[in-house]
């Protein structure tokens, strides 16, 4: 199949060219040879799929257009509530759970036309950098399946590099949507919180999560952003102002903009190769007329330890709610309480729970204040620290991850090696604001290496034009090799 | 030895919004179980709380009625618990930010009226509903446990006294109280019996003028204002003899058994319950802007306390406008527009109070709206002074007006009830009733007043209550001869 864009399809679409149905198809066959080795997919949803291609396509042939998205293959990640199709976050505790609504974000698909194929792998509840975690067993990374593709959204990023879609939802706590995009050479966007809906996202980190896309392009990436994000009336923390044209930038290039390397995310630990490639891109923005300059934001070096009290704290009252009651997997015992923790203990795996006990320890009584008091505390110096350095540049620029895709199991021991893999994504999720993986080339050994672009809140035009001056100076048009994975 | 009390009390006040307080399900007792429910208050994965506005004005308006200040901005917490009708395993509540603050509520045990401080007024959720079934019907050998999510989600404002009321007789005062201003501010139903008030007291004895408190017991399950100021009055007489027979008060929290009148430990671990407060990141924190807060205190109603005070200085005795200011909405509405209809208000007091109340009581007038109004009654009470019907006579009147058969001057005439104030009529009776009882018309002469009554009393009879008393007395007089 053509390598298809949501704009190259969705122009073909609507000259007659091309039929949704035969997209789907395209997408279907790609899913069908490669999903025994990639494991992108819990759960494709052939007859949905169908109806809804058959349907973009009677309504754009009568010239009812429902936006860019219309007839357009998308993949969603497994913690996004989908009406009637099951839904598990990759957890035992929800096997076979089939939501009785849709998420603001799924509605907003489904009134676009999109034509969601199905819903992706990812470490369950999100808690994960490899998509490891998943009770369904793991995702691999389609440039290298002895690898992983990172995560939690290693699902849809794995769909979108393979082709099993055009493009993706993920959501992102502490990088869940860059860190897997920059794993496997797509664009992964995590937007400023509050202006994507998180009604019917299943919780982990309620201040940290945001919904995002994953795509081929920047151009794709505002393209979805665009048709999800706004104010819902169904979500408290929902952004009620104005939100800015995605599109007013992209185009106008670097020349003049500030842009800010950002002194503490590079150097020690970081794989040479990706200090390399990122370093040549920042010089390619400066030789394109950006002026760049170093900037310091000391608090990055606390950030990872303040995500990871005030991550596992929320997502231990979020998950209190799995109790085996109302729904889900429930485990028999002779008590409603001994029912509530057998259900729990044997329903949740070992990442969710070490999180759940972090969380529920960093709150207690006598904690509270050296703990999850202490990480707010940080989390506001985060804030001001951005702050600062925003009003010296446009944009900030760092990579995404600090190494490409490593193997499979190289860190599922170490729960910290793995926390470490978030290290460049976590300061935009604790401050609120947008942030993108753009891919910018390819290490030694042929394994995809991302470009971080931030941006203060609502900045997403600036970002998206930041965003789309790099992959044009990048020019990465390589894709995985489908033959060496196809079976 | 002689003791001092030291009682707080919580009250749990359900709120009648139309909505829950975090979804868009309807607030209604007594329908099929789980049929008001939705994802968020069932607890469904991914789904989320909004906030309910018309609840947060309920509060801020029994926070203004309660003398409280409103806070400027308030934040709702994470309460973390598990149970199994607590559809997330955590409460939203609040914690060091509460909406209402510092405020007072007077409160009158017999001629003595006190100030009571109240500590805070917090928002919350309530919980769904247990019911524990077995083949025996007993708790302790329940084999299953049905939940109704109805209730959960509803909102309740919970407010909470200082350790300022001193007896049990004050306790059940103050609780009298509060719900009389919930009730009058109309945001709640305020009905004991369906659970939309509920009462915990903290209740803990000192030796008089010892300055530190004595160990605090909490009380539980107290269904009516009877019961509470009966387990507080026991877990006082409980707690002295413990002391004074050398033993020491535990911390717990004891539930009251109405029926063997007493408190039993519920064997908790006190101190164990660590609740994990946090700040909600599903809500931002709420703004009482002044222009708001200003808004609400306009569409306040007038307060028990100060409607008591407007009615005796129009000239009713204290005892009275306390009966009136407690009556319900209907009779004291009944009452204002009588008096606005230029009754003397304690005509219209008693009447409002008295034989209407109990008309109203057994049902009388209960198929139609505005069977009385306070016109009719004004004209009522005008008949009466003006002498056209007698007081007896305008009890049949109203039941006529009740009945729909018209105003009250229409019912005295096709009732025939106007009195007779023509004096060649009543002479007329009376000459008749001398004639027939010449024995008591000789004792009156002799002096002997008492037989007046009586005389009386046989010519109402002849005239079926239509004579004019005052006339007949005169005329019965004057045949005397004195």
């Amino acid at each position: 199949m053509e390598d298809f864009t949501i704009a190259i399809a969705g122009a073909r679409l609507r000259d007659g060219s091309l039929r949704a149905v035969d997209l789907l198809a395209g997408v279907l066959k790609i899913a069908s040879d490669t999903e025994a080795q990639i494991h992108a997919y819990l759960n494709i949803d052939h007859a949905g799929a169908r109806e809804a291609a058959e349907r973009a396509d009677n309504e754009l042939a009568a010239g009812v257009d429902r936006g860019p998205l219309h007839g357009i293959p998308i993949a969603l990640k497994d913690n996004m509530m989908t009406r009637g199709l099951e839904t598990t976050a990759a957890s035992q505790i929800l096997a076979g759970y089939v939501p009785p609504y849709d998420a603001t974000v799924v509605s907003r698909l489904r009134e676009g036309g999109a034509v969601i194929v199905g819903k992706t792998n990812l470490d369950e509840f999100a808690m994960g950098s490899s998509t490891e975690n998943s009770a369904y067993g793991p995702t691999y990374n389609p440039w290298d399946i002895n690898r992983i593709p990172g995560g939690s959204s290693g699902g849809s990023a794995a769909a979108v590099a393979t082709g099993s879609a055009l493009v993706g939802l993920g959501s992102d706590t502490g990088g869940s949507i860059r860190q897997p995009a920059s794993l496997t050479g797509v664009v992964g966007m995590k937007p400023t919180y509050g202006t994507v809906s998180r009604y019917g996202l299943i919780a982990f980190a309620s201040s940290l999560d945001q919904i995002g896309p994953l795509s081929r392009t920047v151009e794709d990436s505002a393209l979805t952003l665009g048709a999800i994000w706004g104010h819902d009336p169904l979500d408290a923390t929902s952004y009620r102002g104005d939100y800015p044209d995605l599109f007013s930038q992209i185009g106008a290039g670097v020349d003049g903009l500030k842009v800010g390397v950002v002194k503490e995310l590079g150097g020690e630990g970081y794989e040479p190769d990706v200090d390399a490639s990122v370093s040549a891109m920042v010089e390619q923005l400066s030789a394109s007329g950006a002026e760049v300059v170093e900037v310091s934001l000391p608090t990055f070096d606390i950030a990872l330890s303040a995500y990871y009290l005030i991550a596992p704290a929320e997502c231990s009252a979020n998950l209190a709610r799995f109790d085996g009651i109302r729904y889900g997997l429930r485990v028999e015992g002779e008590t409603a309480e001994e029912m509530m923790s057998r259900t729990r203990a044997s329903g949740f795996g070992p990442e969710v729970i070490r999180r759940i006990l972090l969380g529920t320890y960093a709150l207690s009584a006598g904690y509270y204040d050296a703990f999850y008091g202490q990480a707010q505390r940080v989390r506001s110096a985060i804030r001001d620290d951005f702050a600062r350095a925003y009003q010296q540049v446009d944009v900030l620029v760092s990579p995404t991850s600090p190494t490409v895709a490593f193997e499979a199991g190289e860190r599922t021991d170490d729960p910290l090696a793995m926390y470490l893999s978030d290290i460049c994504t976590i300061p935009c999720n604790l401050s609120g604001d947008p942030a993108i993986s753009v891919p910018i080339g390819l290490d030694s050994r042929g394994l995809p290496i991302g470009f971080q672009v931030m941006a203060p809140a609502l900045g997403e035009p600036m970002m998206y034009r930041v965003a789309s001056a790099v992959e044009d100076l990048a020019g990465f048009q390589d894709r995985p090799s489908l033959e060496m994975v196809a079976t | 030895m002689s003791w001092e009390n030291v009682i707080g009390i919580e009250v749990h006040v359900e709120l009648a919004t139309h909505s829950k307080m975090f979804c868009g399900c309807a607030v209604s007792f007594g329908d099929e179980p789980n049929t008001n429910v939705c994802p968020t208050c069932l607890g469904l994965p991914g789904a989320l709380p909004v906030p309910n506005q018309a609840a947060l004005e309920s509060i801020m308006a029994i926070g203004m009625a309660l003398n409280c200040t409103v806070a400027p901005t308030s934040v709702f917490h994470r309460k973390n618990y598990f149970y199994a009708d607590l559809p997330k395993n955590y409460q939203i509540s609040q914690f060091d930010v509460p909406i209402c603050i510092e405020g007072h509520l007077d409160v009158t045990v017999g001629d003595i009226t006190r100030t009571v401080g109240i500590e805070r007024a917090h928002m919350e959720e309530d919980t769904g509903k247990s019911t524990h079934v077995s083949v025996g019907g007993r708790i302790h050998s329940a084999s299953s446990t049905l939940l109704d999510f109805n209730r959960s989600g509803v909102p309740l404002v919970e407010i909470v006294s200082k350790p300022e009321i001193q007896s049990a007789a004050e306790a059940r005062a103050y609780a009298q109280s509060l719900r009389s201003v919930v009730a009058e501010l109309g945001v709640s139903d305020a009905r004991l019996e369906e659970g939309s008030i509920r009462f915990d007291a903290n209740v803990s004895v000192r030796p008089a003028g010892q300055e530190e408190l004595g160990t605090k017991v909490e009380v539980k399950n107290m269904n009516s204002f009877r019961s509470l100021e009966r387990a507080v009055q026991y877990e006082i007489d409980r707690q002295i003899e413990l002391i004074e027979s050398s033993g020491t008060v535990t911390q717990e929290t004891r539930h009251w058994d109405e029926e063997a009148g007493v408190t039993r430990s519920m064997r908790t671990k006190e101190g164990s319950s660590d609740y994990r407060y946090f700040a909600e990141p599903d809500l931002v924190p709420m703004r009482m802007d002044e222009e708001w807060v200003e808004r609400i205190r306009a569409t306040l109603p007038e307060l028990p306390a100060d409607r008591i005070e407007r009615y005796v200085a129009s000239g009713l005795d204290a005892g009275m406008a306390a009966v009136l200011s407690g009556a319900d909405f209907p009779t004291r509405t009944l009452y204002e527009s009588t008096v606005a209809e230029g009754a003397d208000v304690r005509s219209a007091a008693n009447w409002v109070t008295g034989e209407v109340t109990a008309r109203l009581r057994r049902g009388d007038g209960a198929d139609e709206d505005d069977l009385l109004t306070g016109r009719q009654l004004a004209e009522l009470i005008e008949l009466i002074d003006a002498g056209t019907i007698s007081s007896s006579a305008a009890k049949d009147v109203l039941d006529g007006v009740l009945s729909g058969e018209g105003d009250p001057g229409e019912v005295a005439r096709s009732r025939d009830l106007l009195q007779i104030s023509d004096t060649s009529a009543i002479e007329e009776a009376v000459d008749e009733v001398l004639a027939d009882n010449p024995d008591a018309l000789e004792s009156l002469r002799s002096g002997e007043v008492k037989v007046l009554g009586f005389l009386v009393g046989q010519v109402m009879r002849a005239t079926q209550g239509k004579a004019d008393p005052k006339l007949v007395n005169e005329v019965i007089r004057a045949r005397a001869g004195d």
